[in-house]
């Protein structure tokens, strides 16, 4: 076991973990950080998404040695009132069922509003297409994305 | 940072305190409301509790309980929702908390769409009781009679003096109060409801959208260890000897032993077991784990060797006949037009997002057993972990936690008892989470099937003839004496047994149905819609090429088939009861909703039509596709009608459910399939185990509920298995090609 120093959320972490542990499970079970999933473990699935310096990683994919200094932003540090427009239009729409996909939809839609404020359907499918709902909820998270775009102009718009 | 899954003081305390309380009232095994005790004590909290699933504080504040597993299908919103409507309360005001396993609730299995119409009714009674008590303790209490009063948002009103009560201040009273009769307690009037038929988020989004623990696989526990449990890849197999030492030296593992299991396919397999201190040390001490197994007879086994198998058992007569209407063999032999068909499909997995898993805590010095379980089916969780290890239910606590998708998995305990066969030899609480390698290799399955079919029509484009030889999937079970019978027999896996009442059965004057049943040591478990996921896809797929047969429109050949009657009885004394009345109306108005027959495709697209009726629900669909020159598949447009009855609970969770079957039904037509080499499951993740992702959602889902007088039903499965014929019907009039193996994606659909 090593000790690494991991930034998540704005905080410095230490973990004393193997060094080829992946990052999801250095959150979920030493952080204590369950809002990232464990879906599948090869990066086929998208549970896990998380941001790395901003940009959405496969926690599953990511050994804790490799991460370094990055900032990691998992479902939990997303918003500090977990009122992300995404958040926001979630519930609007009612988009989860069982809902254990759904943090990694997220923090993929997040990335995607980032480089496009307003994704055209197109854009949405090709950046949403690593992540699997099993219940098959696209047609909400389509809705959805659309929608957060809608909350963010607005909030621009009022300030 | 972290919260612990297991129940908080104060929702233990209501739990605990449930038994004893002044009025309560429960919905027994049986169904039936029952006043379990009224002896006019208060419940010691102070609170207003009438029955097992409500609470009222002084404060106003309403606790419902929901007792039904949460695994997506939204049950934990509506059902709640029923109560929160007969008690007249602003949702808003409602804390919904999921109930554990406990008798006073009935029975609490989540499984063939259900949990709504086996509680719809006993809710609203639930609700109505409680609120007739509130107003009673208002109209004593202003000394009026108590029909001069109404309740509006959580509060009493007298109208002729205009005086208000909420229930908070109303929860003395109230609870000294006997039993109402039940003749005195009146539902509220369909019309007026609130809530009910509104569109309502689901209780737990806000949790969901933050990432807040909630599934069985968020269990935190203080000291709680990690384990994985390793089976024979051969199904059926046990491990005869294992390297535990070297195991046991990997960093962080605790323990390392393996677990005789039983016979029992769907119980407790044999395997080996690894505890460490993380998931993750659990799992890469995996990759030092060395087995050696005895495969068992499974080895032998393999798809091609099955197919071969259902080959040769096609030529000859079915192993038992399931229906057998006039005389089959005359009638295609005096048929205008025969057609002959056979249809295939592969073993699938449920492959729910969340792996398969569940948390133990066993005590050796009382020997109580607490079980943290993602479970659709948490009765059959204790009775499994009961007589496996020979633990009284009572010594035996069950939490339900939020499930990562069901799908017919969870109503399976084969993890639950794993867990507890592991927590047995630990001492502390632990966690079993299973790779999701195991969860797709170690399924219940849904079976694959063979399907030879012959039909025919007369010179009038009727269907006079159909003959179906299904060869399906079977696990030997020895059959105890107890259970009339000491022989053992082959049990068609679920969903694996036709049932000769199955559409068409009943409506055509010459039908044979037969089965055949393939011996196999793969367990086999309930998979949305057991048997119709399939069934319906094999039967409307051939019903449409009898219908293209005759030169008929595939509308009007169903139409015509249905016939006249409004019902048509069910088979014998168990057999379930069509109504074509139903029926009718739905695929009259899906036809009439996607404009059938009045638009004009080019070649390369089409529309195809579809119905179903299971899990009580009558649903009719038509798709549209488009396929491209090089064979793509575009569905464009589907349209689902459906009536499950009298009310739609929760109109954004119903929408969803529909939505939700829709494209899992094209999922489940296009891609998944699991090979069979030497009875080990070939695939192994979702790399090559593909499901349908966002670009291949279709863009236009449009869901109609046709409200009928009849009782209220379910609706996580009805609406899926009408979806795949619907599409290959579709990909037929577009592209001409029949689809008649499963996935699609295997199927060359180019035209030129």
């Amino acid at each position: 076991m090593s000790k690494y120093t991991l930034h998540v959320n704005g905080k410095a972490q230490a973990v004393d973990v193997e060094a080829d542990t992946p990052l999801l499970w250095a959150l979920r079970d030493t952080l204590g950080l369950a809002g990232t999933k464990y879906g599948c473990g090869v990066g086929a699935c998208g549970a896990c998404t998380v941001h790395v310096d901003g940009q959405p990683a496969r926690a599953c994919q990511l050994p804790v040695s490799s991460v370094g200094k990055r900032r990691i932003t998992t479902i939990e540090g997303l918003d500090a009132r977990a009122m992300h427009p995404l958040q926001q239009a979630w519930q609007e729409l009612d988009v989860p069922q069982c809902g254990y996909c759904q943090a990694g939809q997220i923090m993929t839609a997040c990335a995607l509003l980032k480089q496009h404020p307003r994704p055209t359907d197109a854009q949405i499918d090709d950046a949403m297409a690593g992540n699997l709902c099993r219940c098959a909820t696209y047609v909400r998270i389509r809705a959805g994305i659309q929608r957060a775009a809608d909350i963010a102009a607005e909030g621009k718009g009022k300030a | 940072m972290t919260r612990a899954t297991p129940p908080s003081p104060s929702r233990r305390r209501f739990l605990g305190q449930s038994a004893g309380v002044a009025l309560l009232l429960g919905v027994q095994a049986g169904g039936a409301i029952a006043a379990l005790s009224g002896n006019g004590e208060t419940d010691a909290s102070g609170d207003f509790v009438p029955n097992a699933f409500i609470r009222i504080g002084t404060d106003g504040r309403v606790t419902l309980v929901s007792k039904q597993p949460e695994i997506g299908q939204g049950i934990k919103t509506s059902l709640p929702m029923v109560l929160a409507e007969e008690l007249d309360v602003d949702w808003k005001q409602v804390r919904v908390v999921q109930g554990d396993l406990n008798p006073i609730y009935g029975s609490q299995g989540a499984g063939g769409s259900t949990s709504t119409p086996t509680n719809y009714d006993n809710f609203h009674r639930l609700g109505a009781t409680a609120r007739t008590l509130l107003v009673r303790a208002a109209a004593q209490a202003w000394n009026v009679p108590a029909a001069e009063c109404r309740t509006e948002n959580g509060a009493v009103l007298h109208g002729a003096s205009g005086r208000k009560l909420g229930y908070g201040a109303l929860v003395r009273a109230a609870s000294a109060l006997p039993v109402p009769d039940a003749r005195d307690v009146v539902l509220k009037d369909p019309a007026a409801y609130r809530l009910l038929g509104t569109r309502v988020g689901g209780v737990d989004n806000a949790l969901v959208v933050s990432g807040q623990p909630l599934f069985g696989i968020d269990t935190r526990l203080p000291g709680m260890l990690y384990a994985t449990y390793v089976k024979c890849p051969v199904l059926g197999g046990r491990p005869v000897d294992a390297n535990l030492d070297a195991v046991k030296r990997m960093p962080g593992v605790k323990a390392a032993f393996i677990v005789e299991g039983t016979e029992n396919l769907n119980g407790l397999r044999p395997g080996v077991a690894i505890v460490a201190d993380s998931t993750w040390n659990a799992f890469r001490a995996r990759k030092k784990l060395a087995v050696t197994w005895d495969e068992g007879e499974g080895a032998r086994h393999s798809w091609t060797g099955f197919l071969a198998q259902a080959q040769q058992a096609s030529g000859q007569p079915g192993a038992a006949v399931m229906r057998k209407d006039g005389d089959v063999d005359a009638a295609l032999a005096g048929a205008a037009r025969t057609v002959e068909a056979a249809y295939a499909y592969p073993f699938i997995s449920h492959a729910s997002m969340e792996p398969q898993n569940c948390t133990a805590w066993f005590r050796a010095d009382d020997g109580t057993l607490e079980l943290w379980a993602p479970t659709q089916n948490p009765g059959a969780g204790q009775a499994l972990v009961a007589t496996t290890f020979n633990i009284p239910k009572e010594k035996i606590t069950l939490h339900i936690t939020r499930s990562g998708g069901g799908f017919g998995r969870r109503l399976s305990s084969d993890f639950i008892v794993e867990a507890a066969a592991i927590a047995q030899k630990v001492k502390a609480p632990v966690k079993l989470t299973w790779m999701r390698e195991d969860d797709l290799q170690h399924d219940h399955f849904r079976a694959g099937g063979f399907h030879f079919l012959r039909g025919g029509v007369d010179g009038d484009g009727r269907l006079v003839a159909w003959h179906d030889h299904f060869v399906t999937f079977a696990n030997r079970v020895e059959k105890k004496e107890s259970d009339g019978g000491s022989a053992s027999v082959l049990q068609p896996g679920s969903g694996g047994n036709l049932s000769g009442d199955e559409f068409p059965g009943r409506w055509v004057a010459n039908c044979l149905i037969e089965q055949t049943p393939l011996e196999c040591r793969i367990p086999m478990g309930p998979w949305r819609a057991p048997g119709s996921n399939v069934f319906a896809w094999v039967f409307h797929s051939f019903i449409d090429e009898l219908a293209h047969a005759a030169g008929r429109d595939p509308v009007a050949f169903r139409l015509e088939l249905l016939g006249d009657k409004d019902l048509v009885a069910g088979t014998g004394e168990r057999g379930v009861p069509y109504n074509v009345a139903r029926m009718r109306n739905v695929l009259k108005a899906v036809a009439e909703k996607a404009n059938w027959g009045r638009r004009k495709f080019v070649r390369g697209q089409g529309a195809g039509v579809a119905f179903h009726f299971s899990h009580r629900g009558y649903v009719a669909q038509v798709a549209e596709v488009t396929v491209s020159k090089e064979g793509r598949l575009r569905v464009d447009r589907v349209v689902v009608v459906a009536d499950i009855g009298a009310q739609i609970v929760n109109l954004s969770g119903a929408e969803n459910q529909v939505q939700g079957s829709v494209i899992d039904g094209l999922s489940t037509l296009m891609y998944p399939a699991l090979d069979i080499d030497k009875g080990r499951i070939v695939q192994s993740n979702f790399s090559d185990y593909p499901l349908l992702r966002m670009p291949d959602t279709p863009t236009r889902i449009e869901t109609h509920f046709l409200k009928t007088d009849y009782p209220v039903t379910g609706l996580g499965e009805p609406v899926f298995p009408p979806l795949a014929p619907a599409v290959c019907n579709a990909i037929f009039a577009a592209t001409g090609k029949r689809v008649r193996e499963l996935p699609l994606a295997k199927a060359d659909l180019s035209w030129s």
